[in-house]
């Protein structure tokens, strides 16, 4: 294989891991926009969607669209149940206390999972295959077109439910004034159950469609959290075409990183560019110094 | 309040000198050591907590770092003990001051994601510098603990050592709450703006209690390579950071005595029922989201609040 085609298949590869952490941080966009939480318990939801696809398919035989489907939709209950759970009874909490929050609503899923699964690694069967499509000497696991596809799906459909339905314009207006939201007379308690509820749902189908690439188990949710926040950072907390664009540009550096320099260091690239993200430009790349500053988290 | 504080203390130190005495197994002693060992490291945690206002998601890295720097500079480079401990501490300093310095100047909660990160990319290099620190297999053979001509090399002696700094610590810990810097710090949990209109440069005593804190886990570490001798990157984890947290949030992070109670129970329970020891994760997630929900100010509060049912919420009582 020549460099050149190498240097294509890292790209390829790194474009696919990069739509799940681009997936992921819009799920951390949509609680920090309704609410200005900044939800640890994101990447549990991605280890969720994983592994119940995982095994609805491997122990149960159940056809994937319908796992997919199912999958998706008990993640989407279990982020409304821990909305209820935690979040919901809390009265005036301080930011501390909602980090705490969501840090131990994190580990309970975890926990559950762990109850549930055992410490087991799950593997989903590809979507339709393993036989790699060849392109300019770089070869292309059909899961990749899956994963971009299927992101690409998502991007439209959130898009349009911000744009085009009531319950997404309400949302938005809570992002922009929760006050005012209120006084027109949208239910705020209830459009911060539906922000957790979509953004469980989101998470969950990243979560199922990397589970071909990359193996489930209860442990994994908390790096697809780290980086999916490296991801939301970097393309401005809150902003997400930011977040898309965050997501497939540390994906490729993370692919390119570990195949040309080290792979022990793999997981340590999104950190290292969480941690420059914060120290020099807190607002992300994408974000605008202004905006960011009238935030807060 | 600092006279009670101080009796405090002194019933404390007391009770320790005579528990070797009660308890002559030696399980039970090493236990306890590693209880003291885990409450130095959540003393400095509950001042960042309670007092700042402040998270971190990566002291188990700082603890994590004071123990590998001690254990690697004692092993390869023969550096006496005691040297390895100030030196790791203050390069633990050093470290969290560059974390500090940016992230606590921002509002909001930009730290608790930096020490986050941190934390990971310190997990990360514990596995993969294997020449150094031996990778996921850790490296043993660290020699003991030796002060003048003192080798700590039995767990008595080890006991008396680290719960001996575990009071100085609170001593200490107690001392920085009652001073400047600890009440400047409480008027900055009232408001921030009206510390600031006062001339309360909040940013500065944020970043020194976020580096004292650091350094009382790097201390914690340091005495963790010499108590176990043998270190492998799965103690410093994320878990582990998530853990300390707990223990401080179950105890009261409002005290730094909630912190000691916190952490002496939940260091405790598990090796008594083995229930918890199996499903930690789920126990511990459930422990401090109720915690939170229903008792915000931890054991410590719900002790204050039995003793003192018609008082009002009290915060940052020590």
């Amino acid at each position: 294989m020549t460099l050149g085609s190498q240097i294509l298949q890292y790209i390829i590869s790194g474009i696919s891991i990069g739509s799940i952490y681009a997936l992921v941080a819009l799920g951390f966009n949509i609680i920090y926009n309704t609410t200005g939480i900044i939800n640890f318990a994101q990447g549990e939801f991605v280890m969720l969607g994983g592994i119940t696809a995982a095994s609805l398919v491997t122990i149960f035989h159940v056809p994937i669209l319908i796992a997919f489907l199912a999958a998706v939709i008990i993640v989407t209950a279990a982020g409304a149940f821990f909305e209820r759970l935690a979040i919901h009874p809390l009265k005036n909490p301080s930011v501390i206390t909602l980090i705490i929050i969501t840090i131990a609503g994190s580990i309970l899923l975890k926990g559950i999972a762990m109850f549930i699964w055992g410490k087991d690694t799950y593997f989903l069967p590809s979507f339709s295959g393993d036989r790699p499509i060849h392109f300019l000497g770089a070869a292309i696991l059909p899961q990749t077109v899956w994963i971009l596809g299927i992101t690409g799906l998502v991007v439209i459909l959130l898009s349009a439910f911000f744009k085009f339905t009531l319950a997404g314009k309400a949302m938005r207006a809570v992002a922009s004034n929760r006050m005012a939201a209120s006084l027109v007379g949208i239910n705020v308690k209830k459009m911060v159950l539906f922000s957790f509820a979509l953004s469980a749902a989101v998470g969950a189908v990243g979560g199922i469609i990397i589970a071909p690439i990359a193996l489930m188990d209860y442990d994994k949710g908390a790096i697809f959290a780290l980086k999916g926040f490296a991801v939301a950072a970097l393309g401005g907390i809150g902003n997400f075409g930011g977040a898309i664009a965050a997501g497939l540009i540390l994906g490729i550096l993370e692919a390119l990183g570990a195949g040309l320099i080290s792979s022990h260091y793999k997981d340590a690239i999104a950190l290292m560019v969480l941690l420059l993200v914060l120290f020099l430009k807190p607002s992300g790349i994408f974000g605008s110094a202004q905006e960011s500053r009238l935030k807060k988290f | 309040m600092i006279k009670s504080n101080y009796l405090a203390l002194l019933i404390l130190a007391l009770v320790l000198a005579f528990i070797p005495l009660a308890i002559s197994n030696v399980y039970y002693l090493g236990i306890l050591i590693f209880v003291g060992i885990n409450s130095l490291i959540t003393i400095g945690l509950s001042l960042l907590m309670g007092y700042a206002g402040q998270i971190s998601l990566g002291h188990a890295a700082f603890f994590g770092l004071g123990a590998y720097l001690s254990g690697v500079l004692s092993t390869r480079l023969a550096v006496p003990p005691v040297s390895a401990l100030l030196l790791a501490a203050l390069f633990t300093a050093l470290v969290a001051l560059l974390i500090g310095l940016p992230t606590l100047r921002l509002k909001g909660h930009y730290l608790a994601m930096a020490t986050l990160g941190f934390g990971q990319i310190v997990y990360i290099v514990f596995n993969a510098w294997v020449e150094m620190t031996g990778g996921p297999s850790g490296f043993g053979n660290i020699p003991r603990l030796r002060i003048g001509g003192v080798v700590f090399d039995t767990d008595l002696k080890y006991f008396y050592l680290v719960w001996g700094l575990v009071v100085v610590g609170l001593f200490f810990a107690v001392n920085i709450i009652h001073s400047r810097v600890g009440r400047a710090l409480r008027t900055m949990h009232t408001s921030e703006v009206a510390a600031g209109t006062l001339g309360i440069n909040t940013v500065r005593y944020k970043i020194q209690i976020f580096v004292i804190s650091a350094v009382y886990a790097s201390v914690a570490g340091s005495l963790y390579a010499y108590f176990v001798t043998f270190l492998s990157p799965g103690t410093f984890g994320i878990s582990f950071s998530i853990l300390l947290v707990t223990m401080v949030v179950f105890g009261g992070r409002f005290s730094v005595w909630g912190a000691l109670l916190g952490t002496a129970v939940l260091s405790i329970l598990p090796e008594s029922l083995r229930i918890i020891k199996d499903y930690d994760v789920l126990v511990y997630g459930a422990v401090l989201l109720l915690v939170m929900i229903f008792f915000p100010e931890g054991l410590v509060g719900l002790i204050g609040r039995v003793f003192r049912p018609r008082s009002l919420p009290e915060k940052l009582r020590t």
